[in-house]
C-alpha cells in the first residue's frame, strides 16, 4: 500500500507555515466549471415557450493546494463552495476545466467508478456537513468505518479490520466498543467523529471538508476543529476546508479563497486576508464578523443578497452590491491578478488602484 | 482544556448490548401493540387463521379436494349436526357434494393465503426492482417506467387482473387450465399490483440517493450495484413492507373476487372465493351455511390483516407520532 508522504508541516500552529508555502503542489484546479440544467421539463418548455436555463454553479475557478496546507473556501450560501468540493472528489463531472492531483489528471473521475479509479480515490476522502445524514442509519459504526477498508483492501482479514476500526475510533476520541453501536445512539459531534474516522480509514493524503462543523453546537465545533488539526499534524494531511464561518476559517486555514457567485474573488494567505482584505467583497465579509474585543467601530452589516445565479449580473458579478462599481465593472469580467503581497484579486477597482490598501 | 472537553463527548465504557429479544420487547412497536386491544385481537385472529391454513391436513376432518372422501349422501347437512347416514359430525354443515364446510374453509384459506402471499411477493419484487431503477438511474428509464405505471393506474386493478388472467390463459392449452390456475392467479394479481410498490420505492430511493451517506460511498468509489443493494435498498424497505402488509389483504380479496367471478380457482380446488360463489346458489333455498361461513372467514381474514397493516403503518411512520 502506498503510505502517506513524510509529514511536511512542522509549524502548523504559527499560522501559514513556510514549509507549506514552498511545498509541492498536491492539487491543481484550472478553470473549473460546473453548469446545471435547471430548465422546466421538455413538454412545459414547448408549451410555455420557455428558454433552456443553465445554472452556472461554478464558472471558472482556479487554485492550487500545496501538500500539508489547509486551503479554505469561504462565501455566502449558494456561491458554489460545495459544488467545488463535489467536483474535486468526483461526485459531479466537470463541465469545463482540469483537475490535476499529484501529477495525475483526474478531470474525468466522476465517470470512473469501482476498481478503475480505486488507486486514486483511496488517496482522498470527504467529510460531510450533516452528521445525521452522512452515516447509514442501518449499519453499525464498525461496519461504516470499515467500509473503505473492505473496498480498498479486500485482502485484509476481518480481525485486522476490526482492530483497525478500534484504532481509528480511539484516534478520534471514542471507544473501540462504540463499533458495535448504531449511529442513532450518538450525538452530532460524536457522529462527526465517526465520519472523520471513516475518512481516515484508508490513510488518505487529502481531505475535502464540506462545512464539517456548521451543523454542530458551538462548543462541539471547537472540539472537532481541534481534532482535525491534530490529525493533520499527525498524518501530514492536506485539507480543502469549506465554510461560511469566518471565525472557523481563521482558526483552520493557511490560505483562504473567497468565492462569490461561482467565481473566486480573492485568494490570499489567511493572515494577509484578515489584516488587509483587497476585494470589496472580502472587506464586506470581514467587516461583518463580530469580535469579542470590539474594534471601537460600528459593525458593517452585509448589504444586499446574492443575485440569482441563473441570471448573473453582467461584468463583475459583485457590481450590484459594490460601493466602488463603475461602467467597466458592469461590462467586463475582472481577471485574477497576482499582487506583490502574495494575494490574487479579481477586481477592476483594486487593479486600477481606486481602492486603497 | 481541550482534553477535558473531549472526554465529555466520549462515551465511558459501553455496557454490554442488551439481547435482541429484550431490545424488541422494549421497543415502541411492542408498546403500541400492547396498548391497542383491536390490534391484539386482529393479531390473534390472523395467527389463528394462518395456523388453521398451515395445519389444515391435520385439523380438517376430511380433505375436500379428494372426491373419495366426500359422502354425497351427507349433502346439505346443517351445521352442528351428526349425519344420520354416515355418523360424520359436520361442525359448519356440508354443501351440495357432501363436502364439510369447515374443512373446505381450512383448505380454501390455504389457497387464498398462498395466492395472497405469492402475489404480494411477486408484486413487491417487481415493483421494488423497477422503482429502484427508476429512482436511482432517472432519465428515460424513470420516465418510461413511471408512465407505464400511470397508464396502468387508470384501470381498476381487478379489471387489470382479469385482463392479464385472460391473456395468460389464452396462451395455454385448455387441459392445463386447472393445473396452472393458481400460478396464473398469482401472476395476474401480482402484475396488477406492482405500481404502488414501484412508486413508493422510487420516491424513497430519490430521497436516499441524495443523502450524504450515499455520497460518502460514491467518494470511496463503490460501484453502483453495491451502493444500490447495500446502502439504498435496505433503507427503502420499511415503507415497502408496510404497503406489503396492506397489500396482502387486498391480494386475498382480489383472489376471492376473481374466483367468485368464476375465473380463478376451479370448484375442484376451491379457495374462499370459489366457496362463496358455490354457496350463493343455495342462499335463498335455506342452506345458508354454505355461503355464510366461507364469507365470514374471508371477512375476518381480510379485516384482521388490514388492521394489522394499518397499525404497522402508523407505528412505523414517524410523521404520525
Amino acid at each position: 500500500m502506498s503510505r502517506i508522504q513524510p509529514i511536511q508541516t512542522g509549524s502548523r500552529q504559527t499560522g501559514p507555515s513556510p514549509t507549506a508555502e514552498s511545498g509541492e503542489v498536491l492539487l491543481e484546479a484550472t478553470d473549473l466549471a460546473r453548469h446545471f440544467d435547471v430548465s422546466r421539463p421538455w413538454l412545459n418548455r414547448v408549451l410555455e415557450r420557455a428558454e433552456k436555463l443553465t445554472l452556472k454553479a461554478v464558472d471558472g475557478v482556479s487554485f492550487t493546494i500545496r501538500r500539508g496546507e489547509t486551503v479554505a473556501l469561504v462565501g455566502e450560501s449558494g456561491c458554489g463552495k460545495s459544488t467545488v468540493a463535489r467536483l474535486i472528489v468526483g461526485l459531479y463531472g466537470l463541465t469545463r476545466g482540469r483537475l490535476i492531483f499529484d501529477g495525475q489528471d483526474i478531470s474525468d473521475l466522476a465517470r470512473r467508478s469501482g476498481r478503475q479509479s480505486a488507486a486514486i480515490r483511496q488517496r482522498f476522502q470527504m467529510i460531510f456537513q450533516d452528521p445525521y445524514a452522512s452515516l447509514n442509519p442501518l449499519w453499525r459504526v464498525g461496519t461504516i468505518i470499515g467500509e473503505p477498508l473492505r473496498f480498498f483492501r479486500p485482502e485484509m482479514s476481518g480481525a485486522d479490520r476490526r482492530r483497525r476500526v478500534g484504532e481509528l475510533l480511539e484516534q478520534v476520541g471514542m471507544s473501540p466498543a462504540d463499533a458495535l453501536r448504531y449511529p442513532h445512539e450518538f450525538s452530532g459531534g460524536q457522529r462527526q467523529r465517526i465520519s472523520i474516522a471513516r475518512a481516515l480509514a484508508n490513510e488518505p493524503e487529502f481531505m475535502v471538508c464540506d462545512e464539517p462543523t456548521s451543523a454542530l453546537d458551538v462548543s462541539v465545533q471547537a472540539q472537532i476543529l481541534n481534532l482535525m488539526k491534530d490529525l493533520q499534524q499527525q498524518y501530514g494531511l492536506t485539507y480543502l476546508f469549506i465554510s461560511h464561518d469566518m471565525a472557523v476559517v481563521k482558526h483552520m486555514a493557511d490560505r483562504i479563497a473567497v468565492m462569490y457567485l461561482g467565481r473566486i474573488a480573492e485568494i490570499a494567505p489567511a493572515d494577509q486576508l484578515f489584516a488587509t482584505p483587497h476585494h470589496p467583497y472580502s472587506r464586506m465579509l470581514l467587516a461583518a464578523v463580530p469580535s469579542l474585543e470590539g474594534e471601537g467601530r460600528e459593525r458593517t452589516m452585509i448589504e444586499g443578497e446574492v443575485p440569482n445565479p441563473v441570471h448573473p449580473p453582467s461584468g463583475c458579478a459583485f457590481h450590484p452590491r459594490c460601493p466602488y462599481a463603475e461602467a467597466r465593472c458592469r461590462a467586463e469580467v475582472p481577471l485574477m491578478i497576482a499582487r506583490s503581497d502574495g494575494s490574487e484579486v479579481a477586481c477592476h477597482a483594486v487593479e486600477e488602484g481606486r481602492i486603497g490598501p | 482544556m481541550n482534553q477535558d472537553v473531549k472526554t465529555t463527548d466520549t462515551v465511558p465504557v459501553a455496557p454490554p448490548p442488551p439481547s435482541r429479544l429484550r431490545t424488541f420487547l422494549a421497543s415502541d412497536i411492542v408498546y403500541s401493540w400492547q396498548r391497542q386491544p383491536v390490534v391484539i385481537i386482529a393479531t390473534l385472529v390472523t395467527l389463528t387463521m394462518f395456523a388453521g391454513a398451515l395445519f389444515a391436513p391435520w385439523i380438517a376432518p376430511q380433505n375436500p379436494f379428494d372426491p373419495r372422501q366426500l359422502e354425497l349422501i351427507d349433502a346439505f347437512t346443517p351445521p352442528l349436526t351428526t349425519s344420520d347416514f354416515t355418523g360424520n359430525f359436520y361442525l359448519l354443515g356440508s354443501d351440495s357434494q357432501g363436502r364439510d364446510v369447515f374443512s373446505a374453509i381450512l383448505y380454501g384459506s390455504r389457497i387464498s393465503l398462498l395466492v395472497g402471499f405469492a402475489a404480494v411477493l411477486f408484486a413487491l419484487a417487481l415493483g421494488t426492482a423497477l422503482g429502484l431503477m427508476a429512482g436511482f438511474r432517472g432519465g428515460w428509464r424513470d420516465a418510461l417506467i413511471m408512465r407505464i405505471a400511470d397508464v396502468q393506474l387508470t384501470f381498476p386493478s381487478i379489471l387489470m387482473a382479469l385482463l392479464i388472467f385472460g391473456v395468460i390463459r389464452g396462451f395455454l392449452p385448455r387441459s392445463m387450465h386447472a393445473e396452472v390456475a393458481i400460478i396464473v392467479l398469482i401472476v395476474a394479481i401480482g402484475l396488477s399490483d406492482w405500481v404502488q410498490y414501484a412508486r413508493a420505492v422510487r420516491g424513497a430511493t430519490m430521497v436516499e440517493k441524495g443523502k450524504e451517506y450515499v455520497q460518502a460511498a460514491r467518494v470511496i468509489g463503490l460501484p453502483d450495484h453495491r451502493i444500490l443493494f447495500q446502502h439504498i435498498l435496505p433503507n427503502v424497505m420499511r415503507p415497502v413492507l408496510v404497503i406489503g402488509t396492506i397489500g396482502l389483504a387486498l391480494a386475498i380479496i382480489a383472489e376471492a373476487t376473481l374466483s367468485f367471478l368464476g375465473v380463478g380457482m376451479p370448484a375442484t380446488q376451491p379457495s374462499l372465493g370459489t366457496l362463496i360463489r358455490v354457496g350463493q346458489d343455495y342462499m335463498f333455498s335455506g342452506e345458508w351455511w354454505i355461503l355464510l361461513f366461507p364469507g365470514v372467514a374471508l371477512l375476518l381474514l381480510a379485516l384482521s390483516v388490514n388492521l394489522l397493516g394499518d397499525w404497522l403503518r402508523d407505528v412505523l411512520n414517524p410523521k404520525l407520532r
